[in-house]
């Protein structure tokens, strides 16, 4: 079992004092795969992340990562995970440079300018490297965040709300570096309000809801749940953001020079 | 994971020490108060203080030097603070890096902070006409009183810095440690205040530090203020510690 679940968890019971959170949550996710998390506000699903990344203690339950056990192997789980929160987690009063460099001296590794400078170029920041992060547009951050997430290599990233308070762009952008991820063989848990979000990108969908996982299966096996498909003939017109995308150009990233951002965004997973 | 605790600390610490190296604004501001006091009571009140042979800069200079550090040390729980509501904090502690790092990197920049800062205000008391005589063993026991004294500081400031719910809320609990010195010997001699309050005066941690610093650059016979002065910085330093820590640790599971 150990060899192909990433992420294991089982019974797992969380409150805050006397206000229970979760009720008991199972859920177990493969080796390699996008496993999205799906919730309104308030369902527990930063709870879960914080359990499974170290940073909490269930009250009862067992969660284990990458085959150890968060609660008794904590130092070997922080060392296979890697946690992306809900607020981009970086040093604002530094540079995008010298925020990867001090993640891969604290993550121990040689050569962290060599990485840093590796990083800025496949998340299209190099031109913005050594500005101070406080400068960087919410996209930006974000990426630059998720690059952060990804020194050393973690066989499991936890993306707590990647894209809550993103432009369209910025999700777009987003949801590349997730795909990227993952067809690079990291286990990526997702959490998201956003029900598109899920749809796009996860292998697997589980619904927390009332604090417990109500639903669990892959995109088809949920909309097999419901009412059987009919076949309706509707004019399909264009979305708002259909029409944004394609007056603002969706290929843009903001702080780097044109010629360039478009073939970096595309030469990411390869 | 303690193998990493040293290199992991002086990582961090190089952090925070840019934020400091970056808004130099910070250890200004912190300079900036006391240095104004030090010039209000020298050159407006201080013609009317009677407060023993020399200079009254040089009579002044120790109690304002403890006023800078119980301002520069609110910066430290601002830095927390600012951490703990940035997510950064959650990051580092996911990471697999010797967890204690994290505090002792905000200490050890408080330190250094604080130590500039107190160069800073003793070259303008240098140009305000403060002079000692004291040779370097006394500067050292000055230092290190001042060392021990921002390290006890700083723990206590530790708590307000992981406990606060408002960046208000993180540095307001150092007004009271800037006015202590106002009720003690640091601007004039505790014998021209009435019982209580000289009581008062006499007893608590300032008087002692502030003697013990002024015999030190006057080449003064110390007596006993300086065992009294190490006992207070000591005492507050391990109290702050122990409890700083269980708010960590309570802040970490």
């Amino acid at each position: 079992m150990t060899t192909n679940t990433a992420i294991h968890v089982q019974g797992l019971e969380k409150s805050y004092g006397k206000v229970a959170v979760l009720h008991g949550v199972d859920f177990d996710v493969a080796r390699g795969s996008i496993f999205a998390l799906l919730g309104s506000n308030g369902a527990g699903k930063t709870t879960i992340v914080k359990i499974l990344s170290t940073l909490l203690k269930a009250d009862t339950g067992t969660a284990s990562v990458n085959g150890f056990d968060a609660a008794t192997q904590a130092a070997d789980v922080r060392q296979s995970i890697s946690l992306t929160g809900q607020f981009a987690a970086v040093d604002e009063i530094l540079s995008g440079r010298e925020n990867l460099i001090l993640v891969a001296q604290l993550r121990h590794l040689k050569s962290p300018g060599t990485i840093a400078d590796e990083l800025l170029t496949r998340f299209a920041l190099t031109d913005a490297a050594t500005r101070r992060v406080s400068t960087y547009s919410g996209g930006m951050r974000r990426r630059l965040d998720i690059a952060m997430s990804l020194i050393g290599n973690p066989p499991v990233i936890f993306l707590d709300e990647p894209t809550t308070g993103l432009d369209p762009q910025g999700r777009l952008e987003v949801w590349d570096a997730v795909k990227a991820l993952a067809q690079g063989g990291t286990t990526v848990l997702l959490t998201t309000q956003y029900l598109d979000e899920a749809e796009q990108l996860a292998d697997q969908i589980a619904i927390l809801h009332g604090g417990r996982i109500i639903v669990n299966g892959t995109l088809a096996e949920l909309k097999a749940l419901l009412p059987a498909a009919k076949v309706e003939y509707v004019e399909k017109q264009p979305t708002l953001e259909d029409v944004f995308l394609a007056i603002v150009g969706d290929t843009g990233i903001e702080g780097t020079a044109g010629d360039s951002a478009g073939t970096d965004r595309t030469g990411t997973d390869d | 994971m303690t193998t990493h605790f040293f290199g992991d600390t002086a990582v961090l610490t190089g952090r925070s020490l840019k934020h400091v190296t970056r808004s130099l604004d910070t250890i200004m501001t912190t300079a900036l108060t006391p240095i104004a006091m030090m010039l209000l009571f020298v050159y407006v009140l201080g013609g009317a203080i009677k407060a023993g042979p020399g200079p009254y800069v040089t009579y002044l200079l120790p109690g304002i030097l403890l006023i800078t550090i119980a301002s520069g040390i609110a910066y430290t729980a601002y830095r927390l603070f600012l951490d703990l509501q940035g997510g950064i904090f959650e990051r580092f502690n996911s990471m697999p890096i010797a967890r204690s790092s994290v505090l002792w990197a905000h200490v050890l920049t408080s330190l250094v902070a604080n130590l500039i800062s107190l160069v800073v205000v003793v070259l303008v008391a240098l140009v305000m006409g403060f002079r000692s005589s004291a040779g370097l063993l006394s500067w050292l026991a000055v230092a290190g009183i001042l060392v021990l004294f921002i390290l006890a500081l700083t723990w206590l400031a530790v708590i307000p810095g992981l406990t606060a719910k408002t960046i208000d809320g993180a540095s307001a609990f150092s007004y009271p440690l800037i006015f202590l010195p106002f009720v003690s010997s640091a601007f004039v001699p505790t014998a021209t205040m009435p019982g209580p309050v000289r009581w008062f005066a006499e007893n608590q941690p300032v008087t002692s530090i502030v003697n013990a610093i002024r015999a030190l650059l006057t080449e003064q016979p110390i007596g006993s203020d300086i065992w009294v002065a190490l006992g207070w910085c000591v005492g507050i330093l391990v109290v702050a510690y122990v409890f700083a820590m269980i708010t960590y640790r309570r802040k970490i599971s």
